[in-house]
Order: structure tokens, then sequence, then C-alpha cells
């Protein structure tokens, strides 16, 4: 019985990770309506970049974050005003395409320069440190990375609807040209909003590598964690994300306490369940 | 005439896309229907590559079918199946059914590889009988793949040909242009939509396990591998010109053009290819064949309606 207490629990945490995943590709979706199918190859590049950065100054991976976000976040605004600005429109194709060429890119860059060995990132005592609570011996990691999980989505909500960077997303999001007419530069608003989103990915993919090891190719599967969570919470509303990160995680750990072939294949089976039953997600967000 | 002209660079082309028999053409001409006419823009397709090649295998094995029979029943498999399929992830729009399809064939990844009869997550090979039973010398058996890429490719492209002069196709083509005013005229999108999912997914099956009939081997990480079924082939319908039944096969030859100079590079030859599929989107959306079509206006296949001018001076 505490086993699986023990399971569900570990999922719960698990969720957060997932839910890191999602946050930064709900953020674009929301604010331009793009899907970053990049977005999974961008978390294993931050977890490279960390990678880097540990090794050469021989830092802390936590402290790299101080590193990572803001390189993440300056290839993001890059990235958005040199490339991702050019396929926004009316027709779905180009954004899908390019940002699925992104991804191919990405990954076989990463392969060129880092071998498809994976790697780990040592964050030293903090990976195996515990704290038993009752029966249950929790990890601390794992609670960190949960708990940085709602720091990191009450801070984008707060950023949404408390500052005027998040009154600009807001604006564009809910009409461009009206935005534009108003005096925001959509393509600035837009180019902040992937920076915000890969600094967020920067963190994702930090806790990534620290958690477990990764290679070059892992990349589609994180993008289909974070999309899942996504549907399952319902499009729009993050908290939900995180509801959804947290079923997933469940789904999986359960589905691995069955059999450990079954991990990740139960986590596409609770979401393909969800799609079934409330194809708008468990939580979707009312319309005002 | 056009005919005639495209049976000649198929056949000139053939060294080069056939030669070491490869399928991609049809997947390029299969991926093209969906994405660039039904606007079903997969990067999925790959569930129903490996699903063709993995029930090849078993239908073989277990079945003590020809492996002729095994593929077309594949075919026929991957159709029915692809139903339920189509129920679920036609709920997700643009780019999220895009990932939606990838999930699925994480789905039949990850499911193949608990089948243990079938070699689990190491895959298996192709019994030395079931081999033999298509031609005795490996001449004969390359010579008969060759000649069932040949026709597995003239097939689809004249399948996918009748189909989009078909009235259906052309309700296709008015979803492609405008799904409100396709539906406007009283097209049934989803049904339509879902024809294109059921028979794609069909033919991919089939071609998935003509590719594992060359292969003799099969293993999860092949059979559903997104780089090869579906990273190539989207950028050799980009680059060739997507939504148009000659992109796929300009862009096929083209893809072999590249590999003779950059196959030595292999990931980078990938990434060149990328490269380049970005650059056409962003700057000639319409590919290498909208080019040469806008500036020669040419067709080769006759695909298109236009009002007839008799006047002079136009």
């Amino acid at each position: 019985m505490i086993e699986w207490v023990n399971a569900i629990v570990q999922g719960i945490l698990l969720g957060g990770l997932y839910a890191l995943f999602a946050a930064g590709l709900s953020l674009i979706f929301g604010v331009m309506r793009l899907v970053n199918i990049a977005h999974g190859d961008l978390i294993i590049l931050a977890a490279y970049l960390g990678l880097s950065t540990t090794t050469i100054l021989g830092i802390h991976p936590f402290v790299a974050l101080l590193i990572v976000m803001p390189a993440m976040a300056g290839i993001g605004y890059i990235l958005q005003r040199g490339l991702l600005n050019h396929t926004l429109g009316g027709d779905i194709l180009p954004p899908l395409l390019v940002t699925f060429g992104l991804s191919v890119i990405v990954q076989n860059a990463l392969l060129e320069g880092y071998t498809a060995d994976p790697q780990k990132l040592n964050a030293g005592a903090v990976e195996t440190a515990s704290i038993a609570v009752g029966e249950l011996s929790l990890g601390v990691l794992p609670l960190l990375t949960f708990g940085m999980a709602v720091a990191v989505i009450a801070g984008l909500q707060w950023i949404f609807y408390s500052t005027a960077l998040g009154r600009g997303f807001r604006a564009v999001s809910n009409n461009q040209d009206i935005a534009q007419l108003m005096g925001l530069n959509k393509a600035h608003v837009f180019g902040l909003a992937m920076a915000l989103a890969l600094a967020v990915t920067a963190i994702a993919g930090i806790l990534l590598g620290v958690r477990t090891s990764f290679d070059p190719a892992i990349g589609g599967g994180r993008l289909i964690f974070g999309f899942e969570a996504v549907i399952i919470g319902g499009l729009g509303n993050s908290w939900g994300t995180l509801a959804g990160g947290v079923i997933l995680g469940v789904a999986q750990t359960i589905g691995a306490k069955i059999d450990p072939g079954w991990q990740v294949l139960a986590g596409h089976i609770a979401f393909l369940v969800v799609l079934a039953v409330r194809p708008n997600g468990l939580f979707p967000r009312v319309e005002h | 005439m056009t005919i005639a002209a495209l049976a000649l660079i198929v056949l000139a082309a053939a060294p080069w896309w056939a030669g070491r028999a490869d399928l991609r053409l049809s997947l390029a001409c299969l991926w093209n229907l969906m994405a660039g006419y039904a606007g079903l823009v997969s990067v999925g397709q790959q569930a129903f590559v490996g699903f063709g090649g993995y029930m090849l295998f078993a239908l073989t094995i277990f079945g003590g079918l020809h492996p002729i029979a095994a593929i077309l029943l594949a075919g026929v498999l991957a159709a029915a199946l692809s139903v339920p399929i189509a129920a679920l992830i036609f709920r997700l729009k643009g780019a999220y059914f895009a990932i939606g399809t990838w999930v699925v064939a994480e789905v039949f990844r990850l499911t193949f590889a608990q089948i243990s009869s079938l070699g689990g997550g190491s895959g298996s090979s192709l019994p030395v009988g079931i081999v033999r039973s298509l031609a005795d010398s490996r001449s004969g058996r390359e010579a008969l793949s060759y000649w069932l890429a040949l026709g597995a490719a003239v097939t689809v492209i004249t399948c996918v040909y009748l189909f989009l002069r078909s009235r259906r196709g052309l309700a296709l083509t008015a979803i492609r242009d405008s799904e409100v005013a396709a539906s406007g005229l009283g097209i049934d999108i989803w049904r339509t939509r879902l024809e294109v999912y059921v028979v794609t997914s069909a033919f991919t099956a089939v071609i998935g396990g003509l590719l594992f009939l060359q292969k003799l081997r099969i293993s999860p990480d092949a059979a559903f591998s997104v780089n090869d079924w579906t990273a190539f082939v989207i950028f050799i319908v980009v680059i060739g010109g997507i939504g148009t039944l000659e992109g796929p096969i300009i862009g096929t030859i083209l893809f072999f053009l590249l590999r003779e100079t950059l196959a030595d590079f292999g990931t980078i030859y990938l990434m060149v290819l990328g490269a380049v599929a970005i650059v056409v989107m962003l700057k000639a959306p319409k590919g290498v064949w909208g080019l040469v079509r806008d500036r020669f206006d040419l067709e080769l296949f006759p695909l298109g309606y236009r009002v007839r001018t008799d006047k002079k001076g136009d």
C-alpha cells in the first residue's frame, strides 16, 4: 500500500518537471498562437549549455542558471525576431514546418557538438538528499523541482496580469493590429515573450539534466510531455497545466510500478483518454 | 503529352531514386496529399511506416502469409486502425494535431517494443525461409524490390492524381484554398479529411512493409524513426513544393542529387536539408516547383482548371 502512495507522490513531484516543460510552450501559444515544435530540443539545448557552463567554470548547475537563463533568453529573442516572426500569419504551415525544421537542426547540431553519449549534470549532495515524511521518503530535488514549477507559474501569472510587459502580451494576444496601433511593437513583444519562454526552458533543462541523463535525441519526447500536460490541463489555463503535468506524472509512475516498460506508455494513454473524454482538457479556461 | 514527359523523367531518374529502391518518393506524395491538400499536417506518419513493417514481420512469421500478401493486408489493417485514431486526434487543431500524431507514433513504438515475440526493444530479423520465398538469389530479390518500389511509386502517384481529379479531389482542393468557403459550399470537411487520413495511412503502411522487406530487419527505433520517415519526407515536400503533385517528385530528385554530394556528412546532411526547407518555406512557400511553374507556366499533371481565352494579345 505504502508503495502505491509513494508512486503517486513521486508522480505528483515529477509532474512539476512536466509543468515546467509545458509553461514555456503555453506562454508562447498564449501570446502569439505559435506552437513551437522545437521546444523540446531547446530544453535539451539548455541542458547542454548547463553542462558546458558547469564543466568550464566548475560551478554548481543551479549557479549555472545565472548564465544559462540569460543565454537562452537571448537565443529566444534573436530566434523570434530573426526567424519565427516571419512565419506568423494566417497560414498554419510556415510556423509548423519552420519550427519542425529548427527542431531537426538543433537536435543534429547537438549530436555533432556533444556526440550521442548520455550526459548528466552533477549537482552533488542535493541529488540524493531526502526528507522523511512518515513512512515516505521525499527527494529534495523533486521537491525543489515542484516548488520551482509552482514559483515559475505564479511568476508568469504575475508578469501576465500585473506588469506593463504582461499588458503588452495580453494586448497582442487579443488583437495584434490594434495593439500595434496603440504603440506596441508586436515584433518586439513577441521577441520578449519567446525570451521569457526560453528562460523558463533554461530552468526546465537544468532540472532535467540534474534529475536524469540526457542525450540529443530526447528532445521530441520532452516536447510531447509538455504538450500532453497542456492539453490535459486545458489550453490557456496555467494552473491547469500544472495539474496536467501532475496527472501525466502520476500516470507514468503508476505505469512504471506495474511494469517498468510501461512508464511512458501509461502517460500517453492517460493523455489519449483525457482527449477522448474531455477534448478541451480537464480545466478549460472559462471565457469571460 | 505531359504524362509522357513525366514518364520519361521518372524513367530517366530511376537509377537515382530507385537505384537503391528508395521508397521516399511514395511517402512524400502521401504526406503531401495530407498536409498540402487536406491541411492535416502530421509529424507522426512513422506510426504507419513502422506498423506496416511490423505487420509484415508478424503476418509472415506467425501467420505464414506470403510477404506480398502480408504487406497488402498490413495496408487494410492500417486503414481499419486509422479510423479510431482519427476520431481521437481530429479533435486537435493545426499544430496540436501535428503533435498529437507524434504521440500516436510514440504509442505505437512503445507498444511494439513491449511485444517480446517480435524481439521487444531490440527487434528481430526476417527468417531466411520467408526471404527465400520471394526469390532464391540475392540479385533476384534486389530486382524484385526495385520493381516493387517503382510499382508502389507509380501506383501512389496515379492514385493521388486520379483522386485529385475526382469530385472528392475537387472538394479537397477547395478545402486547401479556403476552409470556410468550402464548408459554405456544402463540403463535409471532417469526412473528406477522414477519407484522406485513412487512405494515406493504408498506403503508408504498405510502403512501410516494402521498406522493411528491403531491410529484412526491424526494431522499434528504426521502424518508428521520426527523422527517417517524417523529417526527410517533410523536407522533400517543402523544398519541392507543398500542395502540388509535382513538388514531391522534384523534391525527391533534389534530395538524391544533394545526397550524392553530402552523403558523407550524415547528420550535417539532415541539418542542411532542414535549413534549406526553412529558407524555402519563408522565401518561396510554393517550393522549387512553384518557382518553375510561375516562371514557365508549366503543369506536368493537368490538375488546375483555367478559363480559356482565345483572344490574341493575352
